[in-house]
Formats: structure tokens, sequence, C-alpha cells
């Protein structure tokens, strides 16, 4: 029998990684910028929370944490650590005019290596014996279900039994969907992404838009690789656990069409395909791994139809991956 | 009458050339640039003295005859997933998916070793695995190709793809393969008989490795040089609409361009399973196919450059390698310094290519 | 506008020109293409900054360094091609880019879009997708943008180029409204009858210089000609007589769609011979460069038939063959595009490798063979005066009568019996130019078929054995070259048949 009510809590907080890496890729996709380096921005995220978490905990020797600080401390690191991530993407693909996809691969590289790079150096200190770093104060925190959850059955399981970022991601992606469509800045984002000159011409600063487009996208990236570690992970770092979830958010982007709020339930299929395994009576760990593969076929399918339907509200942003110069016009 | 003509603060304008010496100075320049910040991050994060740092780099890298042999093996690697990549690059067709056609020609390879090892003489096992790496790689990239050439379909996001379901499939078969059983690895195939390996030149067979890379790189230098397959890449690069006009059929020239493509990444995988790991993982490209398109673009196409920017970036993993034992850092470090060192080339490209004005302190004056 | 110019490198675009624009007036700014119309107005809608002058608007003088600043002064342009973004809606590319207060209320546009339409008489639907739209469509979006901006003075560049009769009529009449409106409307054009139909008062602009302006009710088709053609020019180009002409190539109720389905060119049908020169005349996007293509084999033709001839009397059909196939049949045909370094030329190869274009397919071997074409570029250099630091500089590097020289030089080196040229000599200087009028006439000798795409009529009646005259995609007639008249063909151009031409 197939247990719903456990398999949809897992293939969430499975899911949401994705959901905050797909909604910063989408807005910085939207303003024509291909990020290749979300899957580094996520591990950078990821290890600067970390490091907050772990100094903070330091600190505070045995005591109890606070749990403004502990939540703070870790969220304001993560974000720093993206933003500056954005900012060097940024800089060199609008500025510098540099090619998108060789910087967003060489950020990968950065960022993948400084994760496991600080990770290794904090497992040292630490001086355990596992490869690995576990800040469960902070993750008790971070991962702290809705008061009333258990009460409520099924019902609280499945919706309320999450940490709070769970909620978060969910409230940046429908309002990062709300502001693309709704909003003149989403507008003028848009417009951005999909035909540079014509945003020009029409007043709008190209490079402003790209610079905070990339660099907001890269934040809530960098809180997926936050969240990971925190919730899914019970706050436990090992190196390359975090794995191919960066790319998978990057599938997501396309598998929804460039769209955050459906986002939220794509990411939860994913998170759903990802450990569908788990809930397949009698498939051996080999299968297992071709559950895995499903996000990235249907991605290519998704792929594939929408080009050959040539429906223009499912094409990728006109410009993307192209850089902007005026004088080329 | 005058009127002050409103100028931005900068400039910026396409350069038309710049000598290739001075173009080339600026890139050493960022290369001397990026390894003082490397140093000096060095310094921040771990305390330890930069230049015994790198000085432990140099002698993990070159320290002794074996790590050279390990060096050029590894560059040899590299470079050929780079030369793979390059022609695609060439006609602006975006393969980022060396790391999948790599893997799928490495499982191919495989197939082959295991099923018909011991079935076939070794000399034909050899190349019947070396035929099927080099097809099934092929395929892979031909894939995305075919989409593209037909129906546009976006080949970054697409090859990207592919690299995961590569992954995922090869994730499955090695458990499929599991030797001993729970282990989670394949373990080393065929090592008593020796199935399927290539011969050992001394103590194993990375020779064959290196030479059959440096046979790739002149033959992909030629290929692209003086082909008129390699003259078709760089019209079909450069205009669509010139291809057209002299009736090169596009289409023809992205599917078979993108074979080849893949065909010289299946052959990596060859190399690495029958001449150095003969075993298969996952991770067996181990962001090769990403670090070929870095190599690559660096190079700007060139096959013979290429040699350089792979060098550059095997010598920092080898000799990263080295301090993670002597220094204590991990083995990470070294993307971290290849990450530096990266976006400074990447980033004086622009110094290259553009020139900046700085509007002088007071408005032109017009009559 | 007083005394404007503005430079382009070595070309003056605009020279001195003094043009006065009144309130509430249709003015038309009438000349051929390049006579710098455009650029004039660019410079009043902010795209340029004029080198010399000055601008005043109200007697106020002013300053207009962007779009911007231009619809702070109430000057709108409607551009030839369409800034709009394809995928946005009509009411979301109107409001791009401005800067309300508030949140972003398409509904509330929407509504002032409709007020818009209703006061003026224009058909948009604020919720259509741009690229559901036809042209004429996505034109009147782009009114509307610059009328939902509070514009005064709408300058409108060509704006019937790329309508049909009817959609001219729609727009005639909507600008006829504006103008009851009390708003300026400018309408660049070089069709006559359209500034007999539309505007009070007309300026011409002839190479960039400002000829004079009158009230359109007192002038007509013949004077206007006169002032935009300008009075004939002797040039001294030769004309040697034909020899032996035979019909080499026979076109036959040719018709072409555009990718939007506008016809292109409509039932077209000539012959050109060997041993004469066939000029193509036009007012530029009527059909000329579909023309070439189609015979090129680079453009689907809709219907119709291209017969070529060869010396035998052998007859091959080149429809639906593409440039390898043509040449597969043994028809050397050579084609000197308009779009020299986007299409005939690769900008970032060299001489030697853009002589391969052509002939890099020849021999059985996988290589290419660079000695052959490295000899032809250093022909081409050595007989052309090719002024280029060596064979192994990159085209794009050179200027551009010597891009166009190595073009020519190698579409003439396949000795072919074909040869198509577009705009051959343009942004040329007098020399380079004279040396392609000689390499034409020296192929015209060799017993070629040349057809002509010229601008310049002078040009066209003193090299052109015979002048075709296509005026919106179709046939206006056919000239012979020795004793036709500027003015008759001028008149051609802009009126199928000529009309005035015969009276």
């Amino acid at each position: 029998m197939f247990d719903l009510v456990s398999f949809i809590p897992r293939a969430i907080i499975q899911g949401m990684p994705l959901l905050f890496g797909c909604t910063g890729e989408t807005i910085s996709e939207k303003a024509g910028s291909l990020n290749l380096g979300i899957p580094g921005v996520m591990y950078v995220g990821a290890m600067c929370g970390v490091i907050g978490a772990f100094f903070y905990e330091r600190s505070c020797g045995g005591a109890d944490l606070n749990p403004f600080l502990a939540i703070m401390i870790p969220f304001l690191s993560c974000l720093v650590g993206s933003l500056l991530m954005g900012l060097l993407f940024a800089v060199l693909t609008v500025t510098l005019r540099a090619n998108q996809n060789v910087v967003g691969l060489a950020m990968t590289t950065f960022g993948v290596g400084f994760g496991n790079f600080f990770g290794g150096s904090l497992m040292k200190l630490t001086g355990s014996s596992v490869p690995s770093i576990a800040l469960s104060k902070t993750s008790i925190i971070f991962s702290k279900a809705l008061p009333f959850a258990k009460d409520l059955g099924w019902f609280g399981k499945i919706f309320l039994s999450y940490g709070f970022m769970t909620y978060l991601a969910v409230v940046i992606a429908i309002i990062a969907a709300y502001i693309l469509k709704r909003t003149r800045v989403g507008l003028q984002l848009r417009a951005v992404g999909e035909n540079p000159a014509t945003a020009d011409a029409a007043g709008i600063d190209v490079n402003k838009y790209k610079y905070f487009a990339i660099c907001i996208g890269c934040m809530i990236a960098g809180l997926g690789g936050l969240y990971y570690v925190m919730d899914y992970a019970s706050g436990v770092w090992s190196n390359d656990a975090f794995g191919d979830r960066g790319w998978l958010a990057i599938a997501l982007v396309i598998f929804t069409l460039w769209k955050p709020n459906v986002a939220v339930f794509g990411s939860i299929l994913f998170g759903g395909l990802y450990i569908l395994y788990l809930f397949m009576p009698g498939s051996g760990m080999a299968v297992k791994e071709l559950y895995k593969m499903l996000p990235y076929v249907v991605t290519i399918l998704v792929l594939i139809i929408t080009s050959m339907r040539r429906k223009r509200e499912h094409q990728p942003p006109e410009s993307l991956g192209l850089p902007y110069f005026r004088e080329d016009r | 009458m005058s009127n002050p003509i409103k100028e931005p603060l900068l400039h910026i304008t396409r350069r038309k050339e710049m000598p290739a010496k001075k173009a080339w100075a600026i890139r050493i320049g960022a290369i001397i640039a990026s390894l003082i910040v490397c140093a000096i991050v060095t310094t921040l994060t771990t305390g330890l003295d930069p230049i015994s740092v790198y000085g432990a780099m140099i002698d993990g890298a070159v320290g002794s005859s074996r790590k050279v042999l390990i060096l050029l093996k590894e560059l040899a690697i590299l470079l050929c997933i780079s030369l793979a990549l390059t022609p695609a690059f060439k006609m602006k067709f975006w393969n980022l998916g060396g790391e999948g056609q790599v893997l799928m020609g490495a499982w191919a390879t495989t197939v082959v070793m295991m099923y018909l090892g011991g079935v076939l003489p070794n000399a034909v096992l050899i190349i019947v695995m070396l035929i099927a790496a080099v097809g099934t790689g092929a395929i892979w990239a031909m894939i995305p190709a075919f989409f593209k050439a037909k129906w546009g379909t976006n080949e970054t996001l697409f090859t990207l793809m592919m690299n995961y379901v590569a992954i995922q499939l090869v994730a499955y078969f090695i458990i499929v393969w599991e030797n001993p059983k729970g282990s989670g690895h394949v373990g080393i195939i065929n090592q008593a008989g020796r199935e399927g390996w290539l011969p050992n030149i001394g103590t194993n067979s990375y020779w064959f490795i290196i030479i059959f890379v440096a046979i790739i790189t002149v033959g992909m230098h030629i290929y692209l040089q003086y082909s008129k397959h390699g003259y078709e890449i760089s019209v079909v690069g450069e205009s669509q609409r010139t291809a057209n006009y002299v009736g090169i059929k596009v289409d023809r020239v992205i599917i078979r361009t993108l074979l080849l493509s893949g065909a010289i990444c299946g052959f990596t995988g060859w190399m690495m399973v029958s001449g150095s790991d003969h075993t298969i993982t996952t991770t067996l490209a181990g962001g090769r196919g990403f670090l070929g398109i870095m190599v690559s673009w660096l190079a700007q196409f060139n096959s013979i450059a290429m040699i350089f920017a792979a060098l550059l970036i095997v010598f920092l993993e080898q000799g990263a390698a080295e301090i993670s034992t002597s220094c204590g850092l991990n083995q990470s470090y070294s993307d971290i310094l290849t990450g530096i060192i990266l976006f400074f080339i990447i980033g004086c490209e622009f110094f290259i290519n553009y020139i900046v004005h700085v509007r002088k302190s007071a408005g032109k004056e017009v009559a | 506008m007083r005394n404007i110019t503005k430079t382009f490198g070595d070309i003056t675009a605009n020279d001195d020109v003094t043009l006065d624009i009144y309130r509430g007036e249709i003015l038309s700014l009438l000349g051929e293409n390049g006579s710098g119309k455009t650029t004039l107005m660019n410079m009043l809608s902010g795209i340029y900054f004029p080198d010399g002058g000055e601008i005043m608007i109200n007697g106020e003088p002013v300053m207009i360094s962007s779009p911007k600043e231009a619809f702070d002064h109430g000057i709108g342009m409607i551009h030839q091609h369409f800034k709009l973004v394809d995928v946005f809606t009509a009411a979301e590319n109107i409001v791009l880019g401005l800067e309300e207060k508030g949140k972003l209320d398409l509904e509330k546009a929407s509504e002032k879009i409709r007020e818009i339409c209703d006061a003026y008489g224009f058909d948009v639907d604020p919720k259509q997708k741009i690229y559901n739209m036809s042209v004429s469509q996505k034109q009147t979006v782009e009114i509307v943008k610059v009328l939902y901006r509070g514009a005064d003075i709408l300058i409108l560049d060509e704006p019937t180029a790329v309508l049909t009769p009817q959609e001219t009529d729609k727009l005639f009449a909507v600008l006829r409204n504006m103008k009851e409106d009390g708003k300026t409307v400018v309408i660049i054009t070089h069709k006559l009858h359209e500034v007999l139909a539309i505007s009070d008062r007309v300026a011409v602009l002839r190479k960039g210089k400002f000829v004079g302006d009158m009230i359109t009710a007192e002038t007509n088709e013949q004077e206007m000609t006169n002032m935009m053609v300008g009075h004939q020019v002797e040039l001294n180009i030769d004309r040697p007589t034909p020899v032996d002409p035979k019909p080499r190539v026979e076109i036959e109720g040719l018709t072409v769609k555009g990718p939007d389905g506008v016809m292109k060119l409509d039932d077209v049908s000539f012959t050109a011979n060997s041993g004469e020169i066939l000029g193509i005349a036009g007012i530029s996007g009527c059909g000329q460069k579909e023309l070439l293509e189609a015979i090129a084999g680079l453009q689907r033709v809709e219907k119709g038939t291209i017969k070529y001839i060869h010396d035998d009397g052998e007859v091959e059909d080149l429809i639906g063959k593409d440039p390898l196939q043509i040449a597969e049949i043994g028809v050397s045909l050579s084609f000197v595009p308009e779009d020299r370094l986007g299409m005939g030329l690769v900008g970032s190869m060299d001489l030697t490798d853009n002589m391969m274009l052509r002939s890099f397919r020849r021999g059985r071997s996988m290589f290419t063979d660079r000695k052959t074409p490295k000899a032809l570029a250093e022909r081409v250099v050595d007989e052309l005066e090719v002024n280029t630091p060596s064979v192994s500089t990159e085209v794009r590097k050179l200027s551009g009568g010597n891009v166009q020289k190595v073009l020519v030089g190698r579409e003439i080196a396949s000795a072919p019996t074909v040869l198509l040229s577009a705009y051959a000599v343009r942004g040329l200087d007098i020399n380079s130019s004279y040396t392609i009028y000689d390499l034409l006439n020296q192929q015209k000798a060799r017993g070629v078929a040349v057809i002509y795409v010229g601008e310049d009529l002078d040009v066209l009646l003193e090299l052109c054995d015979r002048i075709l005259v296509l005026c919106g995609g179709k046939v206006s007639g056919i000239v012979d070259g020795v004793d036709a008249e500027k003015r008759q063909v001028g008149m051609m151009m802009t009126k199928l048949g000529g009309g005035a031409a015969n009276e």
C-alpha cells in the first residue's frame, strides 16, 4: 500500500531546496542571464550558513542557543555569501561581458570547491572522526514544526510539519511569480530578458535590472543550500552530499516553463521522483537510480516538446545567454 | 553658440584589434594577478605561508617522474575532452554534455569488457570496446544535435540534462554490476586476466593515453584548420546566412560535428576505463566535461593553446592533491584556486576586446 | 531645426539642414534612399545627437539626447523596425518603461488605450500578443505607444512600406484624425502619391542637403520628382554595345511572399540576356532582394518559373534548387549580395579563406586547398587594387570599398554566366565605384548576363542596357537604358506604369 501521508512530506522536504534554486534561477533567466553557477551558489550559500551556525554554536558552548540569533546568523551569512557570488557573476557577465556559460561553470567549480574545502576545514576544527559536521542544535530550531501540527493527524503531517524555511520557499516562489507577472518591475525585467534593445529604447536601465535579477536570484538560490543543510539534512554537513540538486533546480526552471508558482508543485514532484523508490515495493537499489533519472528525462521531454510546438510563451527568454551591448545594435 | 554634450562617464567601445603580443601580455598579467590573489586567499583562510603552499603544489605536480607521468596522463584526458568539445563550440553549439558523453563511452566500454572479456581475444576485445565507446558517445551527443538542427531546441540546456541522464544510467548499472555486492562499487574489472586492459608500458598504460591524445591533438588541429569540414564548421559558426549563401547544409554540419564531438568524448571514456581506471564510477568524468569547456574557451578554440590551458588546470589539481596531505588542506582547495584563476582570465578578455574611454573632466565643446 | 549637420565617419548624412515643422500640420519629408531623411528625424527623436546645429521647440533651444528626453518634449518616432517585445501583449508593450506611480494596472492602461483608439479610429486589442499581430497591427501599437505617452509630434519613418493599400488608407485616415486633434505629423516617404494624398506641406532632401519645401496643394508629382532626383548628372560610365545578346534567364510570373505573408514579388516576368546589363530600379524594399535571392536559390518561391538557358539552347528550371544544386547542374551563377559581411563574406576570416567560400568543395581530398584561393586572393588584390596589408588580413578590417572589391573579385573569378549584384556600389567612393562599373562591363563583354540592382538612377541610366523598374513588387515597366529619361524612371518607381510619364 502506497503510504501517501508519509510520502508527501518527504517529497516536500526533498523538493524545497530545488524550489529555492529554481525561483532564483528563474528570476535571473527572466532577465536574460543563464546562470549555470547556481549549483555553486547553493553550495556557497549552504557553507556560509554552516560557518555562521558553527561559530555561533561554539561561542555558546554548552549553553542553549538564542533561537533568534541561531536563525539570523546562518541566514544572514548565507545571504551575504550568495550575494557575493551573484555580484561576481554580474560583474563578469554584465559589466565585463564575459560569456555566461563559461562564467557560470567556473562559478560552479569554485562554489563546490568552496563548500567542500571549508567543510573540510571545519571538520578539522571539530576534530571529529566522522567526515561531517553536525549542527543539530541550530537544525532543531530551523526545522521546528508548527506547534499544533501533531494534533491534526494526517492534515498536520502533510501541511504543517515543516520548518519555517519550507513555508518561506513557497512564499518566495509565489511572490516572485507575482512580481514577474503582475508588477511594473516584473514587466520591465522580462522585457530586459526578451529584448534588451527594446527595453533600452523604452528607457529601462538594462544593466541595473540584470544586476538586481542576478544578485537577488543568487540570494534566493543560496537559501536552498541553507535549507538543505539545516532542515533536510538535520544540520549535518558532509562534503558532496548536496550532490546534483543545483542542476536539478535548473532543470526545474525549464520543466516549469519559467513559472515559480508552478515550481512549487514541480519541486514537490521532482522531490517525489527522487525518493519514489523508497515507496515502491520490491524495487531494488539499482532501480532507485533510474527513478532519479526521471526528473531529467521529463525535463528533456518538456524542452523538446516546447521547441516543437513553438508556442511563444513557453520558449526560454529570447535573449537568454546573450550579452547586451548597446553599441552593437 | 556652444552646447555641452552629455557624455556618460565611462564609454565603452569594441576594439578593432589588439596586437597578439599585447593580448597575451594581458592574459599572462591576469594569471599573475590571480596567483597573487590566490596567495592572499590562502594566507587568510589557512594561515599558511603561500610560498610554501605553492612550493608544495609544484612538488606535488612534478616532484617525481611518477608524478610527472600522472600529470601527463591527467593532462591528456582533460585535453582530449577539451578537443572533443571544440568543434562544437567553434560552430557556436554549446555542448555542455561532455560529462555525459565521456561517461556513456566508459559505460559502453565496460559493458563490452564485462560480457565479452575472455570470449574474444584481447586485441579484438579492445577494438570492440573502442568501437562501442566511440559509437555510444557519438549517439549521446547526436541526440541534442538532431533536435537542435530540426527544431532549434536549446542545446545548452539539453546537453546539460543529458549528463545527468547518463550519470543515473551508469549509477544503475554500477549497482547491477556491484562487486562485491553491497559495496556500491564495481571494483577493478577483469583484474585477474586483464581482459580488455590496454597493455602496459612500464608499470601502467598511461603512455598509450598520452600518445593517443597527442595524435588527436594534432589531428584536431589539422581537421579544424585544413579540412573541408573544419572550414564548414567555421563558416556555420560565424554566419549561418553565409553558409546558406554558399550552399552549406547547416543541419547536416551540426549533426556531423556533434557526432565527432561525442565520438571523441566516448573515446576518452574508453581510454579511462581501458587504459587507466579499469573500473567505472559515476564520477569518472569528474567535472572534466565542464573544465574542458573552459579549457577550450580559454584557448580560443586553438588546439595547441589548449595544451597549455589544460596544463594549468591539471597542474593546480595535481598540486592541490599534494598539499592536501602535506599542508593538511583538502583536495577541494584546487577547485577554489582554479575558480579564482578562471575568473581573472575570463574577466581580462574584456580588456582585450573593448576599450574603456573615461570622460575628460570638462564636457566637450562643440562649435 | 537649424543648420543640422551629422556625419558618420567619412559620410555626411546631413549637411547644414534647416527645417521648420509647424503645429497641427502633416509634413512629408521626401527624398531618395540615403538622402538623410531618417538620420535627420533620428536626431529629433533622440537616437542620434547632431554634430552641429541646434533644435528649437516653440522657439526654445532644446537638448535631446535620448528617446526619453524626446518624449518629454512631446516628440515620438515610429521606426521602420518596430521596438516591441514579441511575447508581451499590446498593453504591456505600451506601458513598458513608463514611470507611473502606483501598481501596474493593465486594466486601467487598457482603458486608456481604448480611449486613444476610439479618439483616432485605431483598432487595437490591448490583450493581444504582439507575435500574433500583422505588421500593420504592430505599427498601430507603436503609434498608440507614442500617443499614450502624450506625444504632440509624431514622426513616422516610411510607415507605408510594409502596408497594403487598404491598410495605408486606414493609416492615413487615422493621421488626419490626429491632425484634427492638433497633433503634428511628420511622415518620411519617397512615394509621391502618398505625399499628395496625406500631407499639407512637403520638404525635400537630396544627398543630405535640404532642397526646398512647398505647400503640397501647390505642387505636382513632376516638380517633386525633379527636386528629389535632381538634374541628370553626367557620369561618363562606359556602355559598350551588347554583343550578340541571347536570352539567358527567363522569368515568368514569379511570386514570392515574405515571412509575414506580405507579397514581396507579384507576378514578375522578364528576360535577362547574355552580354547585357539589366538594371533593376525601384524604391528600396520593392522586391529587389527577393528577386535576386529567388534566382540564386535562396528564396522560397510561391509561383512562377525561372528558366536558365544554356548556350546550346538546353533549358533548366532553377525553382526549388538550392545554390549547391544550381551549381551542380552546371549553371555558373554568381551573386554579390547587399549584405556583404553578413552574407557574401565571413568578416572574421581572411581574404584567402573568403575566396574559398565558393571553391572549397573542389577536389576529392578531405582537405581544403589553400594554394589556389591564395593565388586568387593575390590576383584580386593585385588586379582590383584592393588596399590590404596582406591576403591574410580579416576582411572586416578592410574599408567598405575594399570589402566589395574582394567580394566582386571572388564572384567573377568563377567565370559566371549570370552575375547578380545588389547595390554593388553602395557606400563606395568614386574610384571604387568606377572599378566596379568596369568590372561589370568586362563581364558583359564576356557574354555574362548581368543583373544590376541599383539605387542611383544616374548610374543605372548610364551603365545599363535595359532597366526593369519595380514598384511594390510588381514590374512597373522595362525601359531602354540608352534613351530612358531619369524623370520617367523616377515616376515609374513611385507609380505603377509611370502614369504621368506618358502625358
